[in-house]
């Protein structure tokens, strides 16, 4: 049987998901043995590639770039997992949500910038109006809480995903773990 | 001698047993360890029914009844957890965390919140419905404790014990529909308002919209379960 | 007071209007009012004089036809005049003795014709404001007979036998609800009438209050004496200042005639009535809620049971019934519950007085026997939509009802069968579209209302009404899904299913009716991207920050 082609994809969070799912630590390695990370932050791959079996999304939906991603990635991935809090329920990027991008904006580089005081507006990509989960976009096959998802939960959850075992999240893991 | 007690029968789940004509469904259930989820009932507060998580069927109407104020009677046959029922309690659920701020990973409750456990057991792994990210206040202007709206899901337990327990009434509601609102006094702030530092709302609420300052991060677990204690140590005096 | 003191004052009233040789009727509800028929009536009364006429002019309540207001109504001749205007009162006064104005002529005799009047029987002829009009109308003939000739349970078994059912919009048996309080123990009891209508579009109780309130009182009275109440009340809302001003003048001049007060008509019965005022929130029509209001708390309801009958106004047995319910009251106890249950169908006894508004020819207020159906209401009385334009739907019922469309004009009203189409009786509020009407807009519509009339209590309907709100918003707005209708329609059913009161539970109707005949507007505007009537303003969403 070949490998499961297993891509993670990092969006809006603070890569403590990602962090989280390394603490598998020696795990791991016998993860290896049935996926190939084939896209990662942690992998040197530039484009999401055309066919993934596991794509594990981390981080909620906040900008232009973030949106065209995740289409992306749901075009081209068998299972769509919203990995983490962020990806679920919006969580901590979703806080400016009541108060607006501008002002958001407007403290972060106006009032708390010594020089250089600007809005970036090349390169960096636009900001949607509300940040928003990732199921408000896409279809998601499979939801796991956490502020991080434990390691533990990982592997349990992608043990069960790969072997086809039954899988209960909410003995795993809940909003804010 | 003993002294005559009018004794009803029924069923709840399958499982005969006895209650005391006068009993609410959810006393002779959990008297009986069958776990009907709650959330604005709290023993020893009078019960309002609101947050409708507790209801159940009874056998022979279409109509849900709140398990906290429906009362048992003979030859009752009550359901508590059908999937009718389960998946109106994830329903609320959602509607609950779409509505207010609740972001579990930075709040002080987190870990010890009745609104977060709840979503656990009845299998919530996430909200299908908008979050409406509302813009709320916090109040902090209390010397010990803080109010923040982001949190509160409007369970008006503050306000039944502050009026029930304490007698003082400080808690009330203003507004109406998604815009209400817990306040103090006339909506003064907490500070300055009549509040006797007692301390109980900030015991009984189930979520972290009411909280202690001298508590740091997450670290805020609550302790209501004075309440019938205290109402007890009353009724002997 | 006896039934022979009510003759003499009829008499003497009989004999004060003999005197004129005509009787100049003039509406001065709040329809006509808002065109000025107070100033219309000051001059009829200088006209009148000024040509010599003989004439009485008498202000009225309202005549129903409130689209050609301000009206009068000339007597003993019954011609009835439309949009008159202050400056039309010379030629009016003119016509007595004489040709009729034509160009003022009112001549709807279909829309009057197969109108039954019970409820609406006074009003219009009757001065509201004078008690002695309403007794030489039969007034207080119901409450003497009922107090000297009949115990409290015959009054109930007639009510039973009328098969009279609340006109609030629950339709619940009303024998049956006097019935339960009657038996509830304790010495202490109350009676309230229920006058918070709130519903979009209704105007049925205000009209009752202003045309006729000393019939409500009357059936209230009677009432209390079938339940063994001494006290009542009268909720109505401060929105009504013309309903409350004459119900207060009613009270009063009741008391002064001692149809209330203690010892009515000589007998142990005692019965008083206070006015309270609400402040305009749409849930204390809802019956805990209207009681917690009395009371002076917030205006939220509580889980039923117990319900009012055994547990209400201040813990005391409760019996709340509707202004229209009431209003029902005397003519059954005069004429006899056999002859009330011989109108209406199986299981809906009776008239039922509609306000029917929106996109109808002769907007109003209209009484009519129930089984009858909506296409004869609408097309017939109601004259049609005008403008040429095609009728697409009625809402019925309110807020909590449903959008009844084309296919079901032939439905017999009743409680039942409304109930069956997807929509409810309601109060009785009766909203006409046509074709320029967007249905999802118009669901949109309702569901604001409910979030904005919600208490708050309960989370399915204060957090539930939003999200509706909120995804029938993005519809409307060319941004909802498919995915998005799924949800909406789930929501619908745990909001139905599990809010606390009324309100709550029939919120999602507005919804559900129009998804059920209108679902291919729904998907116009979420697939195709545009709305048939052409109402939803559908663009390109501004998702992105500029």
């Amino acid at each position: 049987m070949s490998k499961l082609k297993l891509a993670t994809v990092w969006l809006d969070g603070c890569s403590g998901c990602h962090m989280s799912f390394l603490d598998m630590d020696e795990r791991l390695i016998e993860l290896a043995a049935l996926v190939d990370v084939v896209y990662s932050p942690i992998v040197d791959t530039k484009e999401f590639p055309d066919e993934v079996d596991i794509a594990l999304v981390e981080g909620a939906v906040a900008s232009v770039d973030d949106e065209k991603k995740i289409k992306k990635i749901r075009a081209h991935a068998k299972l769509l997992i919203a990995m983490g809090d962020c990806a679920v329920a919006g969580n901590v990027p979703s806080m400016r949500n009541p108060i607006g991008p501008e002002a958001i904006l407007e403290r972060a580089y106006i009032e708390n910038a010594d020089v250089q005081q600007q809005i970036p507006c090349v390169v960096v990509p636009k900001l949607l109006r509300v940040v928003r989960p990732i199921h408000e976009f896409v279809k998601v096959d499979v939801f796991l809480p956490g502020c991080p998802p434990s390691a533990d939960t990982f592997h349990a959850a992608l043990t069960a995903l790969i072997t086809g075992e039954p899988l209960d999240i909410p003995a795993l893991t809940r909003f804010g773990a | 001698m003993s002294v005559a007690v009018d004794v009803k029968t029924l069923v709840i789940d399958g499982q005969n047993v006895s209650a005391r004509a006068g009993q609410t469904i959810l006393e002779v259930a959990r008297e009986n360890k069958i776990d009907i989820p709650t959330l604005c009932h709290l023993d020893g507060l009078g019960d309002v029914g609101a947050c409708r998580l507790c209801l159940v069927e009874i056998k022979g109407t279409n109509k849900l009844l709140p398990a906290c104020v429906a009362t048992v009677e003979e030859g009752m046959e009550v359901e508590t957890a059908t999937d009718r029922l389960k998946k109106h309690r994830k329903t609320i659920l959602e509607l609950l965390f779409a509505e207010r701020n609740h972001i579990c990973s930075v709040c002080v409750a987190n870990g010890h919140c009745e609104l977060q456990a709840l979503g656990q057991q009845q299998g919530l792994t996430h909200v299908r419905l908008p979050y409406r990210n509302p813009e709320l206040t916090v109040d902090a202007s209390h010397e010990r404790f803080t109010l923040d709206h982001n949190r509160c899901i409007l369970c008006t337990r503050c306000v039944r014990v502050c009026a029930e327990i304490e007698g003082a009434h400080v808690w009330d509601v203003m507004g109406r529909g998604i815009n209400s609102s817990v306040i103090t006094d006339l909506n003064d702030p907490w500070g300055s308002s009549s509040c006797t530092r007692c301390g109980k709302c900030v015991q009984v609420c189930p979520t972290g919209a009411l909280f202690d300052k001298s508590k740091v991060g997450s670290d805020h677990p609550k302790y209501p379960d004075f309440l019938p204690w205290l109402n007890l140590m009353r009724e002997a005096q | 007071m006896n039934i022979e003191e009510l003759e003499q004052i009829a008499e003497s009233v009989r004999a004060e209007n003999a005197k004129f040789d005509y009787e100049i009727n003039v509406c001065m509800g709040t329809g006509c009012l808002s065109q000025h028929s107070d100033k219309l009536k000051d001059e009829l009364v200088k006209e009148a004089e000024k040509q010599g006429k003989n004439a009485f002019i008498r202000r009225t309540g309202c005549m129903g036809l409130c689209a050609a207001g301000p009206l009068v109504l000339v007597d003993p001749e019954e011609i009835l005049y439309q949009h008159v205007k202050a400056s039309d009162a010379a030629a009016v006064a003119a016509s007595l003795g004489a040709e009729p104005v034509a160009a003022l002529q009112c001549d709807l005799r279909e829309h009057f014709d197969q109108q039954v009047h019970v409820v609406l029987e006074n009003s219009g002829h009757i001065d509201p404001e004078r008690i002695d009009d309403y007794i030489a109308h039969d007034g207080y003939q119901a409450l003497v007979k009922a107090l000297t000739e009949m115990e409290p349970n015959d009054v109930i078994k007639q009510i039973t036998e009328s098969g009279l059912r609340g006109r609030g919009g629950g339709g619940y048996p009303t024998g049956l609800k006097w019935g339960t309080v009657a038996k509830a123990g304790g010495d202490l009891k109350y009676v309230i009438c229920n006058g918070d209508e709130g519903d979009p579009g209704a105007f049925m109780d205000r009209s009752v209050l202003e045309s006729d309130p000393q019939r409500v009182l009357e059936g209230m009275a009677i009432a209390a004496y079938a339940v063994g109440a001494s006290k009542g009340y009268v909720y109505v809302r401060a929105e009504y200042p013309l309903a409350v001003a004459r119900l207060t003048n009613c009270l009063r001049d009741a008391r002064r005639r001692g149809l209330l007060g203690n010892n009515i008509c000589n007998t142990p019965f005692n019965f008083d009535v206070e006015i309270r005022l609400g402040a305009g929130a749409f849930v204390c029509g809802e019956e805990t809620a209207l009681i917690a209001s009395i009371e002076g708390k917030r205006g939220t309801p509580k889980p039923r049971p117990p319900y009012p009958a055994v547990s209400g106004l201040w813990g005391k047995p409760t019996l709340i019934n509707n202004v229209e319910t009431f209003a029902n009251i005397a003519p059954i106890i005069r004429k006899g519950g056999k002859w009330f249950a011989s109108v209406g169908t199986e299981k809906s006894k009776g008239t039922k007085v509609f306000a029917i508004t929106g996109k109808i020819t002769n907007t109003g207020l209209v009484e009519v026997p129930m089984g009858m159906t909506l296409r004869q209401i609408i097309e017939g009385i109601g004259g049609g939509v005008p403008d040429g334009h095609k009728f697409k739907a009625v809402q019925t019922g309110g807020p909590s009802g449903g959008c009844i469309p084309d296919e079901h004009l032939d439905l017999q009203v009743s409680y039942e069968s409304l109930i069956q189409a997807g929509s409810m009786m309601g109060s009785g509020g009766m909203i006409v579209m046509d074709d320029t009407s967007c249905m999802v807009n118009v669901a949109r519509f309702f569901v604001e209302f409910c979030m904005t009339e919600s208490c708050g209590k309960c989370i399915p309907c204060r957090a539930g009404t939003a999200q509706m709100f909120t995804l029938l918003s993005r519809i409307c707005a060319g941004t909802g899904t498919m995915d998005d209708l799924d949800l909406l329609v789930d929501l619908c059913g745990t909001i139905k299913e599990t809010s606390l009161c009324g309100l709550g539970m029939t919120a999602p109707n507005p919804v559900l009716s129009t998804l059920r005949y209108f679902k291919n507007e729904y998907i116009d505007h979420i697939v195709h991207k545009r709305c048939p009537a052409g109402v939803c303003n559908i663009e390109a969403p501004v998702e992105v920050l500029a």
